[in-house]
């Protein structure tokens, strides 16, 4: 049917080309959307369960309903727009907040062939896009005309500048084994027959937990959310927000947060490739996906990243502010370098296989 | 007109709006953020002229890091830029010559360079490889040296950079984590045994 679909569009030229795109590009941005509101409602379950607590429990069957009654309460509440506060940028900011976002899920591949924008600089785009979703952050906290605001911004914009460092090392490390920037070439090298210990985490160990913590200190995330330090500076850069403009921040943050968990276990976990590859190989419809690898395996393995975000949220004490530069600069950055150096003679050496 | 001239037309006249923005709008910010704004532009151009790997390194580098930490400064020094700019328009003559003579200068330079060499083929189509791998074959395999150069004089810079702004302050406190984390319950407090009441003498 969907192939069906296709023809027909392409019939139309290029206007069908454009249409066929967009309902691409709607058919990864409505599920992310939603991904995000059921991520928040299993958030507060599992931050609940870890407290003794029930969670939301009231709406919907098990509560699952509560994301959606929150959307609708943030949606219909008056955005107030504080005085003395540059307008523009004021609405801006949040928009700016959620293209970044968005922009960059049409680069992750879910299974082989099944990626929006297959190309060749992917894992630098993927940078690029990331670090870009800070000037919402930084916009907010300057156009808010707000002390609070203002110094959440400037925390924000000092971490995630700071661990984007070790975070590109990581990134250049696998990029170094597999010698390509396209995401599906990285997952299609860490093929083979030995298993879960073709994937990279194995060679690149200490890379993939920096990486990471990393992911967790970029999107702002406990345990080093001192841009929002709810004790200190009462939300941080969206205090003089409300109604649908945070509504916006939130989806963004949980859009990254997703896309950090599907990302590491793109480039570290082996995406869609099964831990069970090349030790079992027999021929079983419908169940094969196990040993055999499918896109159950990439979402499988991003609910678990995202699950360590809620358990790391309930476990962690808050990072104080100076700890949290001292582990970006003079714990991560050495770490990352030396190991990019240790990656370039595994490959050297061949240590390391790719493909196989 | 193909779809690929009109993006082109789009985009350099987005960067040529943001840069004018630059140097005319009142708020620094917004000044800024015009900058940031030209620099994406132009990275939209170059990857119409399909130098992908520059203009990610571009958006990467420039708006995702270096625009990042001006801002920081802007925002943080919150300086009035009105007295600067008292001058903005009794200087602008002088200012548009020297920017006229710096483009008949540039003219001249690429006008001479393009008379003189016939315009080739993409080299990276020739090879049969991605821009990106072209690039990685010519910095690290043909000019290999001179990228290292490159690197050594950036690192004397950025090593340079630091004694400059690094003051030794005496007398300040800094903390040991290391110590911090080692620390004991016995270092901290001494459990002091005294008696509860204190027999007081009958008043007289």
């Amino acid at each position: 049917m969907i192939d069906a679909l296709h023809d027909s569009l392409l019939g139309y030229g290029s206007t069908g080309l454009v249409v066929w795109t967009v309902l691409k590009i709607l058919a990864i941005a409505v599920p992310v959307i939603i991904a995000v509101a059921m991520f928040v409602y299993w958030e507060r379950k599992v931050i609940g369960w870890m407290h003794v607590r029930m969670g939301p429990n009231q709406i919907g069957p098990f509560g699952l309903l509560q994301a959606f009654a929150d959307v609708f309460k943030l949606l219909f509440k008056e955005v107030i727009l504080p005085t003395n506060s540059n307008k523009v940028l004021f609405f801006l900011a949040p928009m700016i907040a959620l293209v970044p976002a968005l922009a960059a899920w049409s680069l992750v591949p879910f299974d082989a062939g099944l990626v929006l924008a297959n190309v060749n600089v992917g894992l630098l785009l993927l940078l690029a896009m990331t670090s870009l979703g800070v000037y919402g952050i930084i916009l907010a906290g300057w156009a808010s005309n707000s002390r609070y605001a203002m110094l959440g911004a400037m925390r924000a914009a000092a971490q995630t500048v700071s661990y984007e460092i070790a975070m590109g090392f990581a990134l250049v490390s696998v990029m170094i084994l597999t010698g390509s920037l396209n995401l599906t070439d990285i997952v299609m090298a860490q093929s083979g027959s030995k298993g879960f210990l073709d994937w990279y985490w194995l060679p690149l160990l200490p890379m993939f937990v920096i990486y990471f913590i990393s992911g967790v200190a970029e999107t702002n995330r406990a345990p080093f959310d001192v841009a929002e330090g709810e004790s200190e500076i009462v939300a941080g850069f969206h205090v003089e927000y409300s109604g649908s403009a945070f509504a916006i921040f939130f989806l963004a943050e949980y859009a990254n947060m997703i896309l950090i968990a599907f990302l590491a276990s793109v480039l570290f976990m082996g995406g869609w490739l099964s831990p069970l590859q090349g030790w079992v190989t027999a021929d079983v419809p419908w169940i094969d996906w196990l040993w055999k690898g499918g896109w159950q395996w990439t979402f499988i393995k991003a609910f678990l990243f995202s699950f360590f975000y809620l358990w790391f949220r309930a476990s962690f004490p808050r990072y104080r502010y100076d700890q949290i530069m001292r582990l970006g600069w003079k714990v991560f950055i050495p770490i990352t370098i030396a190991w990019v150096v240790v990656a370039a003679c595994m490959k050297y050496f061949g240590l390391v296989t790719i493909g196989a | 007109m193909t779809f690929e001239l009109v993006c082109f037309y789009f985009f350099g006249a987005v960067a040529a709006a943001a840069a004018l923005a630059v140097i005319s709008v009142k708020n620094p910010v917004v000044a800024a953020l015009s900058l940031v704004l030209t620099f994406f532009s132009m990275a939209c151009v170059w990857l119409l002229a399909q130098a992908e790997f520059l203009a990610v390194a571009l958006v990467l580098v420039y708006v995702g890091a270096v625009m990042v930490l001006f801002l920081f400064v802007v925002m943080m020094l919150d300086v009035d830029f009105a007295p600067v700019r008292e001058g903005f328009v009794r200087f602008l003559p002088v200012g548009v010559v020297v920017a006229g003579v710096m483009l008949t200068e540039m003219l001249m330079m690429i006008g001479v360079r393009t008379l003189q060499t016939t315009p080739t083929d993409d080299p990276a189509l020739l090879a049969g490889m991605s821009n990106m791998e072209w690039l990685g074959h010519t910095l690290f395999r043909d000019f290999l040296l001179p990228f290292e150069v490159a690197a050594l004089i950036l690192t004397v810079g950025l090593i340079a950079a630091i004694p400059l702004t690094l003051r030794h302050r005496s007398g300040i406190k800094t903390q040991n984590p290391g110590r911090q984390v080692m620390v004991r319950r016995e270092d901290r407090i001494r459990l002091v045994k005294m008696p509860a009441e204190k027999n007081r003498e009958a008043a007289p």
